[in-house]
């Protein structure tokens, strides 16, 4: 175990001293192949200049693009590659796989559920945002409310899924229930319900972990944005006459609106990538696939390269419009810098 | 004015007209967020007070009745005539219903028959068929005396309500620690977690540097490139990723599931939002400090290390709590990069193995769950302005 530690800790240091190493190296290296002194001509010491200021750049980004070609760049490609092939990567088959997929009800249901998802929790997440970041700034204890609600977002996915499993756990009619939801349907004089084999209710459960997630992140951000709108013209519709709700309506989610779409998208693909949570609560049981899972499952259960791909394909298609979106924003702007 | 008012006065000032209203207003606001609280706080509370309870308790009630005595209900058998003792006038059976083992527990009321345990309370006394009468303590000690002989052989039952101490304990911790391999993978979890943490920072910081400050063709392109990866799902790279270090590994002739591989691609999956952050606070540091260092023929190079690289502390800190929670959290890569072997598998992973093996036995995944949960809750809570600022900054920009 220790040495486990060691080695982490080596692992660092190495890593810290490569990094040095090249960039201290590679500078150097510049500097002394581009040089300038005073023996050459004017024009030879500009060119020299400019062409320093030309590769240094590259040299300062070209790990951070090596990692990103690799890890992140290629495998774009490749897996849209092997989404034309077979289980084993080795021949091509055109769109046979789509073909597969758009004829298989297993993926039709994961891609429903996901559709589900992606309505219902970036939905509430915002909601639940915005209406408690409203509250709480209002209210002295404000901060203490929101760094509670904010907690969850530190707890992994697992954890939270350990957590509400608690919370729906099932114990038969007649005994004492330990589950929080299955106590209050009892106390409510109903039967106890073993919530996770539900069709449908089990997917909404689910959703309500992300939420319970997700929350705070929208509450934190909306808040910050909110306290950005500027007083006042809080105060200008207060003199109006305008009521808490006409201002909160009328003003400030005008105000805040392009903040509350990059909420909205932010955890739009949060949702689309989401994976541990169905994998620890049902794993895809009781009608409850997502394509994550789904895609996890051809790929390291089955072992089929080209299915696995295909399904990760239709994951990016779906996130697209939404890179698409931000980089056109970032390009924006880049032009105003 | 008040003493108007204090004598009973119906005389309103127009003024406080609009008081009432408002303060309507304001309880229904810290009641509204009292209840978004509990709601929001409650699942995890249970965690942690399910987590110390003994595990017999937690099995049979719910942890919100954690601070009350539980009572279960229960039968032992009292002694039969040969047992008896003669005391004073009288013939004396004695014992403990409870077998002498009454840590935390005590008899609340008893009764000869099934139907009839609470015919008396601890202490109190009922008639035997068998003849005499029988008292129970709370700790469970029996007398039952009788002024004739005894002479039954069949050992009769005494049917009790019996209440359990609250009783809270550090057992399930050191149960899930020793025995299911929790230890093992939370030092798993910070071996994976620490390289993976600080490599990146040093590699994005110099470009994101490069990014904000240098002027390049081709500069809108890489910056493009990096605000689309942001969104690029992961599971787009698993596939080609794992060839690639199946490969690898055929040809150097190791494992290709190890902890360097996983450190690689923490690294490359954080490097977006790194690039992207530093380079958003990197923009925004005052242009006449880097101009006139510029002008005083400091390099690039010695710009970003002396200048740069201190005063962007904030932001690499945000970056590092960030990268820091999204390892630890996560499960996909983990399980694609390192697998379930017992010395490699995660937190997150023992965890899910944990829900699928020790389903009911809520003792251990409350504690391991809270294992898991604990280092993360530490990190947020003590430096939640650094988290906060870095979501501000990655997202709103």
């Amino acid at each position: 175990m220790i040495q486990q530690i060691l080695s982490a800790a080596l692992a660092v240091l190495i890593a810290l001293a490569a990094c040095f190493a090249y960039f201290w190296g590679t500078n150097w290296v510049l500097d002394k192949l581009v040089a300038t002194d005073n023996s050459m001509s004017p024009e030879t010491v500009t060119r020299r200049d400019n062409r320093r200021s030309a590769i240094r750049p590259w040299l300062f980004i070209f790990p951070a693009l090596l990692f990103l070609t690799v890890y992140l760049v290629y495998p774009v490609f490749e897996t849209l590659r092997l989404s034309f092939f077979d289980k084993f990567g080795q021949n091509f088959i055109g769109f046979a796989n789509y073909g597969w997929a758009l004829s298989d009800p297993g993926f039709w249901q994961a891609a429903f559920n996901n559709v589900g998802w992606l309505l219902i929790v970036p939905f509430f997440s915002t909601a639940f945002g915005l209406i408690i970041a409203t509250l709480a700034d209002r209210l002295w204890w404000g901060n203490i409310a929101k760094s509670l609600i904010f907690m969850p977002m530190a707890i992994s996915f697992v954890g939270a899924s350990v957590i509400w499993k608690f919370v729906y756990t099932y114990r038969g009619p007649g005994i004492e229930q330990i589950g929080v939801l299955n106590a209050i349907v009892v106390g409510l004089g109903g039967e106890p319900q073993t919530w996770l084999t539900i069709p449908v209710l089990n997917s909404v459960l689910l959703m309500v972990i992300l939420i319970w997630i997700q929350t705070g992140f929208a509450m934190v951000i909306l808040s910050a944005a909110l306290r950005g709108v500027p007083e006042e013209t809080l105060e200008a519709a207060r003199i109006d006459g305008a009521n808490d709700f006409r201002i909160f309506f009328d003003i400030m989610i005008p105000q805040i609106w392009g903040t509350l779409i990059v909420v909205w998208t932010t955890i739009t693909i949060t949702v689309l990538k989401v994976f541990d949570i169905v994998y620890a609560m049902t794993n895809g049981e009781f009608q409850t696939q997502v394509l994550a899972n789904f895609m996890y499952r051809w790929m390291f259960i089955s072992g089929d390269y080209g299915r696995g791909s295909t399904i990760a394909v239709i994951l990016m298609l779906a996130v697209v419009p939404i890179m698409v979106w931000n980089i056109r924003r970032a390009n924006a702007e880049e032009g105003t810098r | 004015m008040t003493s108007i008012a204090s004598e009973g006065s119906i005389s309103v000032p127009s003024t406080s007209q609009t008081r009432p209203r408002v303060n309507i207003g304001r309880i229904a606001a810290h009641v509204a967020l009292l209840f978004f609280v509990a709601l929001w706080t409650f699942p995890t509370v249970g965690l942690l007070i399910s987590s110390v309870r003994d595990k017999d308790q937690l099995a049979v009630s719910g942890w919100w009745t954690a601070l009350t005595p539980a009572t279960t209900q229960n039968a032992s058998r009292v002694g039969a005539a040969a047992d008896q003792v003669q005391e004073g006038g009288a013939f004396v059976i004695k014992g403990n219903i409870l077998g002498g083992d009454s840590a935390g527990r005590q008899i609340v009321s008893f009764g000869t028959t099934n139907a009839e345990l609470a015919a008396a309370p601890a202490g109190g006394k009922l008639p035997m068929r068998d003849g005499g009468e029988i008292t129970v303590a709370a700790n469970g000690d029996y007398v039952w005396t009788s002024p004739t002989e005894f002479t039954h052989t069949a050992r009769p039952r005494i049917y009790f309500v019996m209440g359990a101490q609250p009783r809270f304990t550090l057992e399930n911790y050191v149960a899930v620690l020793s025995a299911e391999g929790i230890a093992q993978s939370f030092i798993n979890s910070i071996t994976v977690a620490i390289p993976s943490t600080v490599i990146p920072i040093m590699i994005a910081a110099f470009a994101a540097y490069a990014l904000a400050w240098m002027r390049f063709p081709g500069r809108g392109l890489v910056v493009a490139l990096v605000v689309g990866l942001l969104v690029v799902p992961l599971q787009m790279s698993l596939i080609p990723l794992l060839r690639m270090y199946n490969v690898f590994a055929n040809v150097i002739g190791t494992d290709s599931k190890g902890y360097p591989g996983v450190w690689l691609a923490h690294t490359a999956f954080g490097l977006p939002l790194a690039i992207y952050l530093l380079r958003n606070y990197m923009a925004g540091l005052p242009r006449e400090i880097m101009e006139s260092a510029r002008i005083d023929g400091a390099s690039h190079f010695k710009i970003f290390t002396t200048m740069v690289l201190p005063l962007s502390f904030p932001a690499l800190a945000s970056f590092a709590i960030f990268q820091f929670l999204w390892i630890w959290n996560d499960l996909l890569v983990a399980l694609v990069f390192l697998g379930a072997q017992d010395d490699k598998v995660v937190l997150t992973g023992r965890l899910v193995s944990l829900l699928g093996t020790q389903g009911d036995n809520w003792e251990l995944l409350t504690s391991g769950a809270f294992v898991s949960i604990v280092v993360p809750l530490i990190v947020f809570f003590s430096l939640q302005r650094y988290f906060v600022r870095g979501l501000l900054a990655g997202s709103v920009k």
